[in-house]
């Protein structure tokens, strides 16, 4: 039964990845592409590259990609339910159980300690991040520009992306109409 | 009405939400600020319980906001709904014209750049999402409260930095000794989100209770 199947691999790897998208990837890869050989590895490739230019979570983007290429619509419901339902179900008894206890000076306290670290979480990683984007100090001013409209002027996120697409798109068929003129 | 804003809220996360699940944060906690769905302290606790849980972050993240923010399973399944929709109308789209623009658009330099510059826009969404937890305007952070919370902080910077910068060959490429090995191995497993923010819990249980 392949919906099955489908649905049964996707609910795999979306309960036991810790740690998102791009660990999910990894494990995706193995299931997918190694063991039952449903597309190959340079299609996954594309895959990811699509999953990751698409908006959205690149989790449940790869889930509809797959589903749609090995199942069409009923294989997009399997993978995509199958990535999501167990996040959803684990969080919403999380989320139910830590109501109670959320006020007890022992978990408060505990929790203290763990927002810094979660900062950290948020913050360090925006190295390795840089160093992959292949930042330089002229392009070092996008990411120092946008932090700061965010943070001091309040501005949302989604306008930072929009004037990037917008702008990028723009500039880069300016330079290409020039070049074709000389 | 909170169930509309949530809904549409996340409904335009999932349109312009680029970039890995750290990036959705920073999409999120700007809605989170604007409709005052929660208090700080149970933000930065979801985005903590996000990280250490299976699953894709921001399903994770949606599904415990929607919960928080209603109070019940309604807004949990609302929210993780409207993140999808977006990926499903356009990742579908995509899907059914895959077979024309096949692998070229990879090559396309309109493509090319623009994912450059998202991913440079990215990063600054992320540091704004950080900036604003270490300092919030017009409120005092409830993530840095004395001098242990930066001493935490700079801890678990450094654990999840330091591996970067740990080799295990030398110049020629050659893997040096098993202890460098060893030792990288060892910071590789301890720089794991799960097990620093398992850390942080046990300090600050010595330290605050």
């Amino acid at each position: 039964m392949l919906y099955l199947q489908l649905f049964w691999t996707y609910l795999k790897i979306g309960t036991f990845t810790i740690g998102g998208g791009y660990v999910m990837l990894s494990m995706i890869e193995r299931e997918i592409v190694d063991r039952k050989g449903w597309i190959d590895r340079e299609e996954f490739m594309n895959m990811i590259a699509l999953a990751q230019a698409a908006p959205g979570l690149i989790a449940v983007n790869s889930a509809i990609f797959i589903g749609w290429r090995i199942g069409g619509w009923r294989g997009v419901i399997a993978t995509v339910l199958g990535a999501v339902l167990p996040s959803f179900l684990i969080i919403l008894a999380i989320a139910m159980v830590f109501q109670n206890y959320k006020d007890l000076p022992a978990v408060e306290a505990v929790f203290k300690g763990i927002r810094p670290a979660v900062v950290a979480l948020i913050a360090a990683p925006l190295i390795r991040m840089a160093y992959s984007a292949k930042i330089t100090w002229a392009t070092a001013i996008i990411p120092i520009a946008g932090a700061l409209l965010i943070w001091l002027g309040g501005l949302s996120p989604v306008w930072i992306i929009f004037v990037t697409v917008v702008a990028t798109l723009l500039y880069t068929y300016l330079v290409e109409k020039r070049n074709k003129k000389v | 009405m909170i169930y509309l804003q949530l809904f549409l809220s996340f409904l335009k996360i999932g349109l312009f939400g680029f970039g890995g699940g750290l990036a959705i944060f920073s999409l999120i906690q700007h809605e989170v600020e604007q409709y005052g769905w929660m208090t700080q302290e149970e933000f930065v606790d979801i985005l903590a319980i996000s990280q250490v849980t299976p699953g894709p972050i921001g399903i994770n993240c949606a599904t415990y906001v929607g919960y928080t923010a209603t109070g019940n399973v309604w807004g949990s399944l609302l929210a993780t709904i409207a993140i999808v929709i977006p990926s499903l109308v356009i990742m579908l789209s995509i899907c059914k014209v895959y077979f024309v623009i096949s692998s070229r658009f990879q090559h396309n330099i309109y493509f090319t750049r623009t994912m450059h510059m998202l991913r440079l826009s990215v990063l600054g969404m992320i540091g704004a999402a950080a900036l604003l937890l270490i300092k919030p305007i017009n409120q005092p952070s409830v993530s840095f409260i004395d001098w242990s919370s930066w001493a935490i902080f700079t801890v678990t910077c450094a654990l999840t930095i330091l591996p970067l910068f740990l080799k295990t060959t030398d110049s020629n490429g050659y893997s040096t000794t098993k202890r460098a090995i060893f030792s990288k191995t060892a910071l590789n497993i301890l720089s794991h989100p799960i097990i620093l923010i398992v850390l942080a819990g046990i300090a600050g249980y010595i330290i605050y209770r």
